[in-house]
């Protein structure tokens, strides 16, 4: 079990910087590479959305991103400071975007087609985007899964 | 990776290859490319996306603009991609009922409307 926390700027360079830390940790937990691929998307869906909403309402403050590998499966959750989503995501005609931003309606379009372990939670201020995903059993000789490999590696 | 744009002519379409990853990021570089190519009077494109490893809504959205540009004249937009990691978000967007999509930049520059 391992939890990874990130404090993200908000710009559009770092949201590539959360995929990879997002990845990593992901493989590390044991997620197959399908997954990988969807939790790859998911996690860039869900900061470019937030550097959309803090760019234009919290441009000072970070975007807090969390992956945590637990008995429930893996878990990951991105916190903006945006104006509270509202729920549930409407449906957008994406012939009408802006092609010069990302759409926060349309992440959430998105994120509901990849991630069956959607929850979007609209908070005082801002939004958590909450991923999960399970994770195969691991394998183990003690009965304490994967403690001390983790131990070892870190 | 970053983002690799190089264009060719074929016949009277413009072929874009792109390759790398298109996000929140690089998504304006690519949007600047279509913007100067429909500029120009190159109103039929197809966009080569096999080498792309990563695409998002943000990129969608460049897409789809680059789609209005060309249709504002007349044009088109074709899309070669066999990825099936790239065609998941067309799908669940919707957007294969807007774009066509091909398998080869042969069969896209052979296409007609």
């Amino acid at each position: 079990m391992a939890t990874v926390e990130l404090l993200l700027p908000p710009l559009a360079a770092h949201v590539r910087t959360a995929r990879i830390v997002g990845v990593a940790a992901a493989r590390r937990a044991g997620l197959d590479d399908d997954h990988i691929a969807d939790l790859r998307l998911a996690l860039g869906e869900s900061c470019a959305r937030a550097v959309s909403l803090h760019l234009e309402h919290a441009p000072d403050t970070p975007i807090k991103v969390v992956v945590r590998d637990d008995a429930t499966g893996l878990t990951v959750e991105v916190t903006d400071a945006g104006p509270p989503a509202t729920t549930p995501v409407a449906p957008v005609d994406l012939l009408d975007l802006d092609d010069t931003t990302t759409d926060p309606q349309v992440a959430l379009t998105v994120l509901a087609g990849l991630v069956e372990g959607l929850v979007v939670t609209p908070l005082t201020i801002g939004t958590t985007v909450t991923l999960k995903w399970s994770l195969p059993p691991k394998e183990t000789t003690t009965g304490r899964a994967g403690v001390s490999s983790l131990t070892a590696d870190l | 990776m970053d983002l690799s744009l190089e264009d060719r002519t074929e016949g009277d379409r413009t072929v874009l290859v792109v390759g790398g990853e298109i996000d929140v990021y690089t998504a304006p570089k690519l949007r600047e490319k279509l913007i100067d190519l429909v500029g120009a009077g190159n109103h039929h494109l197809v966009v080569d996306m096999e080498n792309v490893e990563f695409l998002d809504s943000t990129g969608l959205g460049v897409l789809v603009g680059g789609l209005k540009r060309v249709r504002a004249h007349d044009g088109s937009l074709r899309l070669v991609c066999t990825q099936e990691r790239i065609l998941k978000i067309f799908r669940i967007t919707g957007l294969t009922k807007v774009f066509p999509i091909h398998d080869s930049v042969a069969d896209a520059v052979a296409a007609t409307d």
